[in-house]
Formats: C-alpha cells, sequence, structure tokens
C-alpha cells in the first residue's frame, strides 16, 4: 500500500490558513497547561513550547504519515502538529489512563505509534543517535521515509550528537537535524557552552548539508525544511538545520520567565518577533486573514482546548495494576 | 553429537537467526571485514552481506542507539559491544532509553534488541578491561541478562535472546570462547529464565553463572574425590532469576554457596543470599556464602590477578565450610 501523502492545499490561502491553526493551537494549549500545571493537575517537568511554534509548523506538515519524528522533553507543540490529538496529550499530561502513554510516561514522554512520534525523551542528546537509527532501518529496507529529529543547542555539545552525525553522514542516512536554538541550555547561554556560535557549521564536519533558518518565520522554516526533507528522501543524505528561535517561557514551569539568566528586556524584544503574530501580519497584509475569521478559529481553538481539559479531567488515574505493566513484552512461542 | 567451541555456538547461533529473520542484524565494532574482534561473526559478513553485518566507529553511545532506534522501528538488532567494559558508555541507551522505552510509551514501543558481547575478566587485561557488569545491569526493570556458560548454552539462549522482543543483555566471555562442548547440529532454543542443573548431589548447592560454571564443575570434580557431592545450579539467566530452580536445590542440600565473578558489595550473589534466606530460611543449616573477586580493580601482574579471581580452591574451601568441614 503506497503511504499517505498529506494533500497539496489549493492556493496560499488555505496554507497559511493550516499554519495560523498549528501556531493558534499550540500557542492557546500550551497556555492551557500553564493552567492546569498551577492547578497542580500536572506535576513534575513541563517544558512549554511557547514562542517557537513556527518551527514545529514550518515543518511537520511536509512530513508523510510514514515518515518518523523524534524530539526532546519540549515535545507538546511538536506532538499536536504532527497529529496526536490534544485529547490523549492532555490526558497524558494529567497523568491519565486515556493519555497517549497511559499515563505512564508524562510530559517528557508523549508517544503515539499511530502518527510516527517516537517520544518525547528526558536525556539531553540521548535520542540523537536513536534518530539515526530511524534513518538506518529506512536504508535497511530500502524505504523513501523520512526521520526528523528535534533537538536544543545545548545538544549539539553533547557526545550522542557527534556520534549520531558522524554515523549518518559516513552512512548516509534520511535524517533531517533540527537544532532549535533559543539560546539556552536551561539557564547557560549559547556563548557560556558553545566554542562555535555557528552550530549549523558542524554539519561541515559531519559531511552534511547544513543551513541557517529564521525560526520565527514559519516560511523560512517550511522552506529549508522542504529542502532537507527531499534530499533525505531522494539521497539519503541528512541535513543539519540550526533554526533560531526564542522560548517566551522559562525553561519548564519551575523556571522564572524572565529577570535570572535572561532580562525582561532581552525578552520583549525577542516578543515582538512572535511568530504567530509575523504569520498574521503577512496574511492580513495579503488580505487572507480578517477580524472575523481570526475570531472563529480563536474560539474553534478554545473550544478544542477546553475540550481536551475536560476529556483529561474526566479520564481516570492508571489503576494500580498497571503499575507493573509494560515493563517487558510477553515472548511469543516459538 | 558434534564437539564445538562457544564461539562457533554463537557464530551458528547468529548465522541461523539472520537465516531465519530478515529483520536481524549484527552491528559493532570490526564485526564484518575483521570477523569479529574475537571471530564470534567470522564469515556473517560474506555470507549476510554490508547492510546486515554493520562496522562501526568506535562510537558505542552512538551505536547502541541507532540500535534502539531500529528496534523501535520494527528491526531486530543485534548490538555487539567488543567488551562490556566499553558498553559503560553506551549505558544510556541500554537502561533509559532500550529497557525503558516500552513502559514510558504505554506498551508503544517495544524493544526487541539483543547487546551482546564478553563480559568479566580474561588473563591480565588490566582494570578497565576485566570489570563483570552483570549486577549493574541486572537491577533494570525492563531488560532481561542472560549469562550463558556452555557452548550449548550460548547457542540456545543466543537464539532464543535474539527471538524474545525484549532488551537483552547477553554477557559472554573472553576466556569462554575457546571452550568446547557438545552441541546438537539441528537448531534449537533454550528458554531464558531458566537455571540448569549441571551436576547433582545433596550435600551442598553451587549457584552460579557465566565463566564461573567451569570452576564450581571443577570443584564439584575435585570435592566427589573427597566424597562430598554437590549440585551445580547454573543460572543461566540473571534476571529473571530462576529461583524455583535455586530453592528446589537448597531445600534438597540445606547449604548453599554461589561462585560469582563480580565484587563483593551488591553482586548478583548478595540476590541468590537474599532470595535463598527469603524463602529458605528454615531449609539452612548454615549462612549461605559467597566467592567473588576481591574487592579491588583487576591488577595487571600474574600472581596478583590470579588471586584477586574466584578460583576452584577458594569454592571448594567455601563448600567445606558451610558444610563445618575441616579446610
Amino acid at each position: 500500500m503506497a503511504p499517505k501523502k498529506k494533500p497539496e492545499t489549493n492556493g496560499n490561502a488555505a496554507l497559511h490558513k493550516e499554519l495560523l491553526h498549528h501556531m493558534l493551537m499550540q500557542r492557546r494549549f500550551e497556555e492551557k497547561v500553564a493552567e492546569a500545571y498551577a492547578l497542580g493537575k500536572i506535576g513534575g517537568f513541563c517544558h512549554l513550547y511557547i514562542g517557537q511554534e513556527a518551527v514545529s509548523t514550518g515543518i511537520l506538515p511536509l512530513l508523510r504519515d510514514d515518515d518518523y519524528v523524534i524530539t526532546t522533553y519540549r515535545d507538546h507543540g511538536q506532538a499536536l502538529v504532527r497529529g496526536m490529538s490534544p485529547r490523549s496529550v492532555m490526558a497524558e499530561l494529567f497523568g491519565r489512563v486515556d493519555g497517549c502513554s497511559k499515563g505512564k510516561g508524562g510530559s517528557m514522554h508523549l508517544f503515539d505509534r499511530n502518527v510516527n512520534f517516537m517520544g518525547g525523551h528526558g536525556i539531553v542528546g540521548g535520542h540523537v543517535p536513536i534518530a539515526a537509527g530511524f534513518g538506518f532501518a529506512i536504508k535497511y529496507r530500502g524505504g523513501d521515509q523520512v526521520a526528523v529529529c528535534f533537538m536544543g543547542e545545548a545538544a549539539v555539545n553533547n557526545g550522542a550528537f557527534h556520534e549520531a552525525l558522524n554515523m549518518a553522514g559516513l552512512w548516509k542516512l534520511p535524517v533531517v537535524f533540527v537544532i532549535e536554538n533559543n539560546k539556552y541550555g536551561m539557564g547557560t547561554a549559547e556563548s557560556r557552552s558553545s566554542s562555535t556560535k555557528e552550530m549549523y557549521k558542524r554539519g561541515d564536519t559531519y559531511s552534511m548539508a547544513n543551513a541557517l533558518v529564521d525560526g520565527q518565520d514559519v516560511f523560512a522554516v517550511r522552506e529549508a525544511a522542504a529542502a532537507a526533507i527531499e534530499r533525505a528522501r531522494t539521497s539519503y543524505e541528512a541535513t543539519l538545520l540550526e533554526v533560531r528561535t526564542y522560548r517566551f517561557v522559562g525553561h519548564s514551569m519551575s523556571d522564572a520567565v524572565s529577570g535570572t539568566y535572561r532580562t525582561k528586556a532581552e525578552l520583549e524584544e525577542y516578543m515582538k518577533r512572535d511568530p504567530i503574530n509575523l504569520l498574521k501580519a503577512t496574511m492580513t497584509a495579503a488580505g487572507e486573514l480578517d477580524d472575523a475569521a481570526l475570531q472563529a478559529m480563536e474560539a474553534e481553538i478554545a473550544a478544542v482546548v477546553q475540550d481536551a481539559w475536560d476529556f483529561a479531567d474526566a479520564s481516570p488515574e492508571p489503576p494500580l495494576e498497571a503499575l507493573y505493566e509494560d515493563v517487558l513484552v510477553e515472548t511469543a512461542s516459538s | 553429537m558434534p564437539v564445538i567451541t562457544y564461539r562457533d555456538a554463537l557464530n551458528q547461533a547468529l548465522r541461523e537467526e539472520m537465516h531465519n529473520d530478515d529483520r536481524v542484524f549484527l552491528m559493532g565494532e570490526e564485526v564484518g571485514q575483521y570477523n569479529g574482534a574475537y571471530k564470534v561473526s567470522k564469515g556473517l559478513l560474506e555470507e549476510f552481506g554490508e547492510q546486515r553485518v554493520v562496522d562501526t566507529p568506535i562510537t558505542e553511545l552512538g551505536f547502541a542507539g541507532v540500535g534502539v532506534g531500529a528496534a523501535m522501528v520494527g528491526l531486530r538488532p543485534v548490538i555487539e559491544f567488543m567488551t562490556w567494559n566499553f558498553a559503560l558508555l553506551a549505558l544510556d541507551q541500554v537502561v533509559n532509553a532500550a529497557a525503558k522505552m516500552l513502559y514510558m510509551s504505554g506498551g508503544q514501543f517495544p524493544m526487541p534488541i539483543v547487546f551482546r558481547g564478553p563480559n568479566g575478566a580474561a588473563l591480565q587485561l588490566s582494570a578497565q578491561h576485566s570489570q563483570a557488569w552483570e549486577s549493574w545491569l541486572a537491577h533494570i526493570p525492563g531488560l532481561k541478562v542472560v549469562a550463558p556458560g556452555t557452548p550449548y548454552d550460548a547457542k540456545g539462549l543466543l537464539k532464543s535472546s535474539i527471538r524474545d522482543g525484549n532488551p537483552i543483555v547477553f554477557l559472554e566471555g573472553e576466556m569462554l570462547y575457546n571452550t568446547k562442548g557438545e552441541v546438537p547440529e539441528e537448531p534449537y532454543l533454550i528458554p531464558l529464565g531458566k537455571a540448569d542443573l549441571k551436576r547433582e548431589g545433596s550435600d551442598c548447592s553451587i549457584i552460579t553463572s557465566g565463566k564461573m560454571v567451569l570452576v564450581a564443575m571443577n570443584a564439584a570434580d575435585q570435592l566427589a574425590k573427597e566424597g562430598i557431592k554437590v549440585d551445580v545450579v547454573d543460572l543461566r539467566t540473571i534476571r529473571p532469576m530462576d529461583t524455583e530452580a535455586i530453592y528446589a536445590s537448597v531445600r534438597k542440600t540445606n547449604r548453599a554457596v554461589v561462585v560469582e565473578e563480580g565484587w563483593e558489595i551488591c553482586g548478583i550473589g548478595a540476590q541468590v543470599v537474599d532470595f535463598i534466606q527469603r524463602d529458605c530460611f528454615d531449609a539452612l543449616d548454615a549462612p549461605v556464602l559467597r566467592v567473588h573477586q576481591a574487592d579491588v580493580p583487576m591488577p595487571y601482574a600474574k600472581a596478583i590477578e590470579k588471586a584477586a579471581k574466584p578460583d576452584v580452591p577458594k569454592t571448594i574451601a567455601a563448600v567445606k565450610k558451610v558444610m563445618y568441614l575441616e579446610a
């Protein structure tokens, strides 16, 4: 059976609406998640994607259903754009049995086999070799799928990153490595952790195509991603993209928004390039968006997010037996 | 029945499983063109080609992760570590990824992957090349840990491990590769989680695994000459441990000695002792003793290295001690 390809939208306006919808959905969902966290419905570590929406939105709608996506613990936005239901994501965040990972994973470990969303991983850099493994398997089977691997800029100093990129460059694996450079690895600015400022150039070390991208411009991201995906799909070549973005929230829910390792002034400066506002401005100027349409979209999204909340809240916590489930699979008798 | 080496038994297992299932591939340092650092994969590159027998750079963390990714999307990797001493670097993939993936994904992503290689000491390889890793890895829920001590067990257990569908830590031994034993020509499987009673006697139970099986069997032979007859329970799988086999033996003999390659503190023998004291307390006529490595990094010099390791005299002394006999 031929893998399903996302249908091409007719005309830019429809595409732009789709992109805006993705970005607004992530924004409103994450705002609701912050509320839920404050109310104690979500516990542990919770890393929000607010400000970075153009990165996921610029890349993921270009993929086929049979491509693979893997990411870090800052995974809510990517999960939604990839096609996971807001209900299953919110329920997972609430630690309920109807969550995508049955409440066993939580915020950092969103997984959905049905849309090839391969997690949600908690060890910085640890998932990057796993992405190379997807590329290996694709090539092993002679397929034309692509693996997309998101990571933060702090991961590029990590051993696992280097080992994975070396193998991807050496063996020519169909992986698009996406550095979401939001300038801070938790509280540490990139200037204090990376010996090279231009992270995309590390691709040269691994004989890999590479590019720097303005991550707040969803069209720039989409264009760079399209080229990288095509390159992987047609010639098994990897690409390293450094997508410069910014988070408008703290590293996690327990981190200050500003005033510690980054100033309020810096935050406010970056918020002037809110990716959602940039897209809205473009669409408005092109006559593709008016107040009524925007309000309708916001209302629809608000309803979806509220529905996700209600669904999550109504879902029970996993029963005690679930504690012991899914440690190992039953071995098929041979 | 053919008598073959432990090495050849593993080679046969790999060959058979790679024939049976196209999804199975072997990856590691020197496994292909070099025919394997210890020649376990000899001839496999020639037979199966580069896609299925993959030489890697020296990047344990990286290629263990490649294995995890391949397993997540339905291949069945066999990842070879040249020695488990190098695998320490890869443990993030073995433990944080492979062992936990099924659980934290709510059952969505099984990990059908085997991590295999030689474990423990050889001869004069010194501190960094001589550690026994079973107790670190047997600690982890989500892994199975297998340690065959004979060619027969090696082949059957490796075949079963490749088919198991879970992440398996498969512990071999440089000193085992040349050992010989009877191995049937027809394919066979050995279930994981089942010990094997390799010697029978009712005076004392020796519980052991891996390389130490030879030590235990030699000790058993020597003890038999003195009229002391021991059970030798070869665990074969460390996790899950076959507690029923341990208990059946201890309830019969009322005395136990564990012979293990690792160090004392939190070694797997400590777990065996815990199981026995918990479920066979009233059957015991003496404390359970353990024979293990001296609590030091492994030295290079010949005589003190020998002194550091568990051996036949130490095993015999321990058996006599639990029997309250003169040494």
